[in-house]
């Protein structure tokens, strides 16, 4: 298959300055960059269909052999209309977020979310998840991590077992299938 | 079999049902279920004691060679009897031991029925994938049972531990069964086994599937999940983890032991692990307070022992392995509901707080004594048959010169030493009376609860004595096991080894028991060594932190650093893809013509100056040259339909660009220090680099024939020349209604953004249009209400109704008249271009935005009243409309041929227009045209009109300020706007 290098030339200059315009933090300039981006895109399909030549559009003549390849133009067809949608579309965001945040002459510049925040902050967040480990873990030994005193009678030992039961009891309370009836 | 599992689908779809009707007593109904599949797996006896098997196949996904076949050979029938006949019992349990007022109840029931019938599922699919796919739907079935008391931190937790570790075995597991498949050439468990490959990838594949049965069947080191899952609900414990699920690890040994037992690291894996097993689970069980965790951990202790025999890979053994499950199953599952019913009776689990419940419950007292003395060994009962059958083998196969016979031999002989004393541990914990303590309390409790436990122990105390009419029916898989040996179950032996083993293990054990102060003594000097369950708990909260860390480090919200990442890593891989690449394109021209290299130049310059300026409105400009740049080079190079639209959508997207731009404020100003703009425009120019180089590397790779050689013939065949236009509404029409309903989302996104209290409103209107525009006022002066200012001299209406309410500094004739010229000639050869585009370039696509392109000049030149004027309709009308003839035309023809979107013509000779073909392709391509008309009415009606109107007001949209009638406080808009008035 062969092409012109030129259009692939093009094709990425379009594709680094727009991927350049899309770093920035203005949304508006993040849309100005995919609309470059989208050109390049659509640049790239078109490449895909080698040299030019004559439209598709059949004529019933010789000019018929001289035709470009259809298929990336058919798949381009669309993607420019609905690139166009979808540019409209992060305007209509764009605008949106501008009016809800009242940001005014800041115009549509975003900060980092989290930028402030230390590591340590985020600990509490995701604890929750090992808790329940941990409530495993505290179940299965309060059982097997013990001597076997159950037949001891001195006194420190039956404190003991009478604080354990103390815990049993209130934990095993709520216990929907233990002492329903 | 199919039909069984199809009937345990839908009955537990229904359970939840049915336990709203009947609550408890459901249960009844549904145990009939599992009773009547151990019914029909009895009535196979006959034919698998022959040794021969039932089998059942359905084509599932033939493509793979997966079927959902099933078979029912000795092992299978086995642990089908188990798993359907303690299901059924364990859900008539249910029904007495579950109150009716039971949180969630039809979930359980519905859950454990499920589970009866997944069970039944896995162990009789004949196909491996199938069998996998049961064996993880236990798995989660097990994560929901267990979790059962949603409530509680500890169940919750339980439950995903065993989720996950079972999962992760399966998943190491999943491997296995696919590289043993492949390497066999089949998914047939039965061939797999009789035809055993082999090699290092057997080996390996062996391995992996080991895994998987060591996780679910809870050996060292996954064992801890087992002891934590009994924070579910007792029949669970006794069916799932005790007779049932923790069974199919077994199970699955079982199964491939006839072909696989001489694999390398089969035997060696298999008795460390399942001796090492059976002594921790003792070890530990001795020391639990709580009767279930006690059974917990005897289970896992005894199926390490299972494993042994059933891994070891002799005849006997494997003999001996099925009779030992089957007593298993039988005095376990026993046992779990007999401290199901303590607990219920007395309310605790704790042995230091039962007393005197021997005395006080004597048929409990003589049921538990019964099942654990089979776990124990003791004769007559089966559990001893079984024990010493399992003593037997191993002695054989040690004195045959096998290592590893004696070290199973020595490892379970401490290990049933251990379990004798736990075994007595448990009935004197449960029923021995305290002299310290009163006698429990108990509540009463109704009989019906101890049905299930006699049924199972009248099984274990018969078994024993008929041992002897068992050993034909299980001999059949035995013998499956290559290696010889004759052994056969039965009662009495005579004198041999076995029994004096037996006998020496009975009363080490009791010895043990006697002296078990100091044996708690022992054990409490025994450091406390790596345990694996606080090793789980290590690994998971580890994990939870590393990725909650990662997660802050790579995400800190800026969107400029997400897609800073995304795109190095697509320079990365992709870049790295491209240097490895050989193939190149053989003939790459520098230019196809001369002026190609002029527009390129423009387009690369604009492209460049637009990332360098900082006027927004400027960079908008440069971008859109790059866009016209696209269509004089589409233009050239033969592509006549994508330059018209894109120079429509070009113009529109500046329109548009300058519609939303107005209102923000003017400058870009960026605070990027210079560091990250070096960052940036590297990061940019390696991203062109690499879609360059990716550019050329497609061009080469091509090697199949274009699709587009047939293009030409079926554009013919459907009536029209223009290929791309007949490809978008006849050949591939489905694709292009996908994406009119994406510009339908699009077009309702818009709206909805810009109109926050719904899209429905009003299209605005002037005061008495309807009378300026009627034929008779056409051609008279007449008194117009809008006019801009006092000053001016009353004048003929113009055909701008509602130019005048723009203020005249604001108006220009030129465009006015510009627009009078040219609205009606653009919106007919629109027309023109949707009807001509099945032969020429146009279509709906470029008349639409033809057609909303006059729309936007109507609207600039007469601000928004003159758009409502123009299209006095609700936009969603219009786009609704469209999508009903594209719709309608794919409906209508799946009513007259059957296939929708199939086209039928008729074509014509219109005068001007020329040949005309007019098909349900083009209803099809009217659609569209609505469709994108609708699109670009809407953003205008939005982007346009609405923020005019809010910037009007100057305050928050709300439903209250809809019509801007005056008080504005800047004075740009005087009284024209103060003297409109709006039709509600």
């Amino acid at each position: 298959m062969s092409a012109s290098l030129t259009l692939v030339i093009v094709m990425a200059v379009m594709y680094a300055a727009g991927v350049y315009i899309m770093l920035e933090r203005s949304l508006t300039r993040v849309l100005i960059g995919f609309v470059l981006v989208g050109n390049a895109t659509n640049l790239l399909i078109f490449i895909m269909s080698g040299r030019p030549g004559s439209s598709p559009i059949i004529t019933g003549t010789a000019r018929d052999l001289s035709m470009v390849d259809p298929m990336p133009q058919v798949l381009m067809l669309t993607a420019i209309v609905i690139n166009f949608g979808i540019t409209a579309l992060l305007l209509a965001l764009i605008y949106r977020s501008w009016w809800l945040a009242q940001l005014g002459d800041e115009g549509d510049n975003l900060t980092d979310e989290h930028a402030t925040e230390a590591p340590g902050q985020n600990e509490r967040d995701f604890r929750s998840s090992s808790d329940d480990d941990a409530a495993v873990e505290a179940s299965l030994d309060e059982d097997g991590e013990h001597d076997d005193d159950d037949e001891h009678d001195d006194e420190d030992g039956g404190a003991n077992v009478g604080a354990r039961d103390a815990a049993n009891t209130s934990g095993r309370a709520a216990r929907p299938d233990g002492g329903a009836r | 079999m199919a039909t069984i599992l199809l009937a345990f689908c839908v009955v537990s779809a229904f359970t939840p049902l049915l336990t709203r009707l009947l609550s408890v007593r459901a249960f009844y109904l549904i145990a009939l279920l599992p009773a009547a599949a151990f019914a029909y797996t009895l009535g196979q006896t006959a034919t698998v004691t022959a040794g021969d098997a039932v089998t059942e196949s359905i084509p599932w996904i033939p493509t793979l060679g997966i079927s959902l076949s099933f078979r029912v050979d000795t092992l299978a029938w086995l642990l089908a009897l188990v798993v359907t006949g303690v299901g059924a019992l364990v859900l008539l349990y249910c029904a007495r031991y579950f109150a009716a007022d039971e949180l969630s109840l039809g979930r359980f029931a519905a859950l454990l029925l499920a589970f009866a019938g997944t069970m039944y599922g896995l162990v009789t699919a004949d196909d491996i994938v199938v069998m996998f796919i049961f064996w993880e739907i236990t798995s989660v079935l097990s994560y929901l049972l267990i979790g059962h008391y949603t409530s509680r931190r500890a169940s919750r937790g339980a439950a995903l531990q065993a989720l996950l570790v079972t999962t992760f075995g399966g998943l190491a597991m999943l491997v296995g069964v696919i590289m043993l498949s492949v390497a066999a050439g089949t998914t047939s468990l039965a061939v797999i086994v009789a035809d055993p490959v082999s090699g290092p990838a057997a080996t390996w594949a062996i391995l992996l599937i080991l895994v998987g049965a060591l996780s679910k069947s809870a050996l060292i080191p996954f064992h801890f999940w087992l002891p934590a899952a009994m924070a579910a609900p007792t029949p669970v414990s006794a069916y799932l983890h005790a007779a049932a699920m923790v069974k199919a690890g077994i199970y699955l040994v079982a199964r491939l032991a006839p072909g696989y037992a001489d694999t390398d690291a089969w035997m060696p894996v298999l008795v460390t692990i399942g001796v090492w097993t059976m002594l921790v689970g003792a070890w530990r069980s001795l020391r639990q307070h709580d009767l279930k965790l006690l059974l917990a951990y005897g289970t896992v202790s005894q199926l390490g022992f299972l494993m042994v025999s059933v891994g070891f890979g002799t005849r006997d053994a494997a003999l001996a392995g099925a009779a030992l499950l089957l007593a298993h199953a039988l005095y376990k599952a026993t046992l779990f509901l007999v401290v199901g019913i303590i607990d219920h009776r007395a309310g605790t689990r704790d042995l230091r707080r039962l007393s005197g419940l021997g005395r006080s419950q004597p048929a409990l007292l003589f049921i538990a004594v019964l099942a654990a003395g089979s776990m124990a060994g003791l004769p007559p009962l089966f559990g001893f048959v079984a024990k010493e059958a399992v003593f037997t083998a191993l002695l054989e196969a040690g004195r045959a010169g096998d290592g590893w016979g004696w070290i199973a031999l020595v490892g379970t002989g401490i290990g049933s030493v251990l379990t004798v004393a736990y075994s007595i541990r448990f009935i004197w914990g449960a029923f021995g009376t305290r002299p310290t303590m009163a006698p429990t309390a108990l509540h009463p409790d109704r009989w019906g609860v101890l049905l299930a436990p006699v049924v199972l122990t009248a099984g274990t105390v018969l078994l024993g004595p008929l041992s002897a009419g068992i050993d034909p029916l299980l001999a059949p898989y035995a013998d499956t096991v290559g290696g010889g040996g004759d052994y056969h179950l039965a009662l009495w032996h005579g004198l041999e080894p076995a029994l004096l083993i037996s006998l020496v293990l009975v009363l080490l054990g009791a010895l043990m028991f006697a002296a078990r102060r100091r044996v708690a003594l022992l054990q409490a000097t025994v450091p406390a060594w790596v345990d694996a369950g606080h090793g789980y708990g290590v690994t998971v909260r580890g994990i939870d932190r590393a990725a909650a860390r990662l997660t802050h480090f790579a995400q800190r919200g800026g969107l400029p650093q997400y897609l800073s990442t995304i795109l190095v890593v697509f320079v990365l891989a992709l870049g790295f893809a491209a240097l490895v690449n050989r193939t190149w394109p053989d003939a790459l021209v520098p230019w196809d013509y001369p002026a190609q290299v002029v527009i390129a130049l423009i387009m690369g310059i604009a492209a460049v100056a637009a990332a360098r300026v900082g006027q927004r409105m400027t960079s908008v400009l440069l971008a859109g040259v790059t866009g016209y740049g696209l269509v004089a080079l589409f233009a050239l190079h033969g592509a006549p339909d994508l330059a018209l639209t894109q120079a429509l959508v070009e113009t529109m997207t500046l329109v548009v660009f300058v519609l939303v731009l107005r209102r923000l404020p003017t400058g870009i100003m960026q605070h990027n220090r210079p560091i990250h703009r070096r960052r940036r425009a590297l990061i940019g120019v390696l991203v062109g680099a690499v879609m360059g180089t990716i550019g050329v590397i497609a061009l080469g790779a091509r090697q199949a024939v274009s699709i587009s050689a047939e293009l030409p013939r079926l554009t013919q065949e459907a009536h029209g020349t223009n290929i791309v236009n007949v490809v978008l509404v006849d050949i591939r029409a489905w694709d292009t209604m996908g994406e009119i309903s994406v510009l339908i989302v699009v077009a309702t996104g818009v709206a909805s953004l810009l109109f926050v209290s719904g899209r429905n409103e009003v299209v605005p209107r002037l005061k008495g249009s309807r009378t300026q525009r009627s034929p008779r006022n056409r051609r008279r002066v007449v008194a117009d209400p809008h006019a801009s200012s006092a000053g001016h001299a009353v004048t003929r209406q113009s055909w701008l109704l509602a130019g005048r309410t723009i203020p005249a500094p604001d108006r220009s004739i030129l465009v006015e008249v510009l627009v009078r010229l040219l609205f009606h000639p653009a919106i007919v050869v629109s027309v023109f271009l949707l009807f001509a585009g099945h032969n020429a370039p146009g279509g709906g696509f470029a008349g639409g935005l033809l057609a909303g392109l006059a729309l936007v000049a109507r609207y600039l030149a007469g601000g928004r009243y003159e758009l409502g004027e123009a299209v006095p309709v609700d936009p969603g009308k219009i786009l609704g409309l469209g999508v009903i003839l594209a719709v309608g035309s794919a409906v209508g023809s799946l009513f007259f041929t059957g296939i929708p979107l199939e086209s039928a013509y008729f074509s014509a000779e219109v005068p001007v227009l020329g040949a005309l073909s007019f098909g349900t392709s083009t209803i099809f391509d009217i659609g569209v045209y609505l469709v994108v008309i609708g699109l670009v009415l809407d953003i205008l009606r939005s982007l346009g009109s609405e923020i005019d109107r809010q910037s009007d007001a100057g305050t928050a949209p709300t439903p209250e300020q809809e019509t801007p009638s005056g008080g504005e406080p800047s004075g740009a808009e005087p009284e024209a706007l103060a003297r409109t008035e709006v039709l509600p």
